[in-house]
């Protein structure tokens, strides 16, 4: 931990510095995790390509989670390597410094502040200096005004934007947290289970507002709702037992037969 | 609890205007704030002693006890109505404060003691010490005593905070340290050979900067600065919640791994409203003890600073002022009751908690908070 505080002053990783000069925003290579002998990566080797939306299926257990722990530093890995892009090692740094670095997480379960408006909620996602020194001085000027009006319309929520996000309908809780995440702009979204939970029109808005933020962004989207998947995705990753069974377009992954024999009925 | 929905505006001056404009309780409490000031010294000094609106030198400095605890209870506040940090030990560092000052008016006192001697404190010739402790040295002067009266409270809190936040203990585990730490520091003080006068603390002030203690006139400067410093206390804290770092603290409450996923060092936030805290319960307690006139160990025991908290349950948290009439409504109680009716104090103190954390989950405030909307109601209407 000292460690990490001491780095923390002196490296600065701007999502602008991102060198992503082989194409790929995502590198994981031969990433192992045991919990207590239970191994839930098992040499996961994985690329992402900037601008891509990817899906990520799999039964339970199949490590999706412990994947998207490993790639924002809230698990170490016990061996591999995790980059982002070619020059930012994801393993040497915290969880606030991965988020800063451009790589935004959405939660299973939305996680919003719930007593803070929707405008208080994107302003706090903003980027920018987040020391609470700074924070204890902060204004907000017209042009962060103006990038928020614009997330706002993104995510449909302008006419909510003084509303508490505690009282927003679960749909409007996951778009609001997909907001937070674009106030960072980063250059990787990783998105859990988005449409758990939603209603039909809900799941379109949202695979609407996902189709139109890949290009600008990498989306890795982890989704068990094979539907939702084969409306938004290009290429497919099929993880079992911790490590990719298949990899490409949803009808290849579908006709796989080691995926149809672990994912039956799929 | 949450104050209704604020525009988007973050803090400038007007901002800041703004967000007391808004802070109705705030308000009320400030202005009742600045009537006491004004009112208090002209009932106490000026209407003569016999007149039925004369304001006796006790009741001033049971008011300014009142206060002082309603500065803990807002420091206590602080940390746990918007950080979310349960605190159970803050008594330790209203002590501390305490005891800092405490050790300038006992090398204030000098020959005037029992003893007589010009430098050590009466318990200390009773211990048979022949020379001040080391860390005694520099107490004798009050710009040192006063910068002690931070910097214990506030380098204990950053110590402690440091390595609790860091190892990202929370919840019922940090409240439990915080109960161990209060409880281990009153074990320390208790002990004669500590050289912090064991379990009898300090009494027998005399005086505090050549002015004699018992004099009214000092006891009203010591009322007008607890007055002054509970007033800017609370404007320090409501300008702290209203800024952007205020916002933030109350996100690491509610969703803690989002904030930290946003960016922000959730510890180091933690950590510096935890010392914050801290050096308001301080101050707290260094103007607690020259108005009681006595500071002991029994300031750290774990149920005093468990009562803090009552108070601010009562009062209702995550308000600041709420702390303020937890804190008075409760010690005017207990301030009758002990003398009217002393054994049943501590059942009507558990019965007023359990009472108010079923019923009034949000606290007394909470309470007018609700007749107020009830009120909004009728075609009347604000």
């Amino acid at each position: 931990m000292a460690r990490q505080s001491g780095r923390s002053r002196s490296s600065k990783p701007a999502p602008a510095g991102l060198d992503a000069a082989r194409g790929y925003a995502l590198y994981l290579e031969d990433i192992t995790v045991s919990f207590d002998g239970f191994r839930a990566l098992n040499a996961l080797t994985l690329y992402v390509g900037v601008g891509e939306l990817r899906c990520i299926i799999g039964p339970n257990g199949a490590g999706k989670t412990t994947m998207m722990d490993v790639i924002t530093g809230k698990t170490r890995p016990d061996s591999g390597s995790a980059w982002f892009g070619q020059s930012i090692d994801l393993l040497q740094l915290t969880e606030p410094e991965i988020a800063q670095a451009g790589i935004g997480r959405k939660f299973q379960k939305p996680t919003v502040f719930e007593k803070h408006t929707v405008f208080d909620n994107l302003e706090l996602a903003m980027t920018g200096n987040k020391k609470v020194w700074t924070s204890l001085f902060a204004r907000i000027l017209p042009t962060q005004i103006e990038r928020i009006e614009e997330v706002l319309t993104r995510i449909g929520l302008l006419d909510q934007r003084l509303a508490l996000a505690g009282t927003l309908s679960h749909g409007q809780k996951q778009w609001l947290e997909i907001g937070m995440l674009l106030m960072q702009d980063p250059q990787v979204l990783l998105v859990d289970e988005p449409v758990a939970g939603m209603t039909p029109q809900e799941i379109e808005r949202t695979a609407e507002l996902l189709i139109s933020l890949a290009g600008r962004h990498s989306v890795v989207v982890v989704e068990h709702d094979m539907a939702f998947v084969r409306s938004i995705a290009r290429k497919v990753t099929v993880l079992h037992e911790g490590s990719v069974l298949a990899e490409g377009s949803i009808d290849d992954v579908q006709k796989h037969p080691k995926v149809i024999e672990v994912y039956l009925g799929v | 609890m949450v104050d209704a929905v604020t525009p988007p505006s973050t803090l400038d001056a007007a901002g800041f205007a703004a967000a007391i404009r808004a802070d109705r309780g705030g308000k009320a409490f400030l202005t009742v704030l600045v009537v006491a000031i004004m009112v208090v010294p002209a009932l106490n000094l000026l209407v003569p002693g016999g007149s039925a609106l004369h304001l006796s030198s006790y009741t001033v400095t049971l008011l300014g006890k009142y206060m002082t605890y309603a500065m803990l209870a807002m420091a206590v506040d602080l940390v746990w109505g918007y950080c979310g940090i349960l605190s159970l030990g803050h008594g330790a560092f209203f002590a501390l404060g305490g005891y800092a000052i405490g050790m300038y008016l006992m090398r204030q006192i000098g020959t005037r003691g029992v003893y007589g001697d010009p430098v050590l404190p009466d318990f200390m010739v009773f211990l048979n010490w022949k020379e001040l402790p080391w860390f005694w040295h520099g107490f004798e002067s009050f710009p040192f005593a006063a910068a002690m009266v931070f910097l214990a409270p506030g380098v204990l809190a950053l110590v402690f905070g440091f390595l609790a936040f860091r190892s990202r203990v929370s919840g019922v585990y940090l409240s439990i340290m915080t109960q161990a730490l209060t409880y281990a520091l009153m074990l320390a003080f208790f002990r004669n050979d500590m050289g912090f006068g064991g379990n009898n603390g300090f009494t027998d002030f005399k005086d505090i900067l050549g002015f004699s203690l018992q004099a009214p006139s000092t006891r009203m400067v010591l009322f007008l600065g607890t007055a002054l410093s509970l007033g800017g206390s609370y404007l320090l804290c409501r300008y702290i919640i209203a800024s952007r770092a205020g916002r933030v603290i109350q996100a690491v409450r509610d969703a803690e791994s989002r904030a930290r996923f946003l960016g922000y060092r959730v510890e180091s936030y933690k950590l510096w409203m935890f010392v914050l805290s801290a050096l308001l319960a301080g101050l707290a307690g260094a103007l607690y003890v020259p108005q009681i006139g006595i500071i002991n160990p029994s300031e750290f025991s774990p149920a005093s600073s468990i009562e803090i908290v009552i108070w601010v349950a009562i009062g209702g948290r995550g308000t600041l002022y709420g702390a303020v009439v937890g804190a008075f409504l409760v010690n005017y109680a207990k301030t009758y009751f002990t003398a009217a009716l002393p054994s049943m104090w501590l059942y009507a103190l558990g019965a007023l908690f359990v009472l108010v954390t079923l019923f009034l989950p949000s606290g007394v405030v909470g309470l007018i908070g609700e007749w107020r909307r009830h009120a909004g109601r009728q075609p009347k209407g604000l």
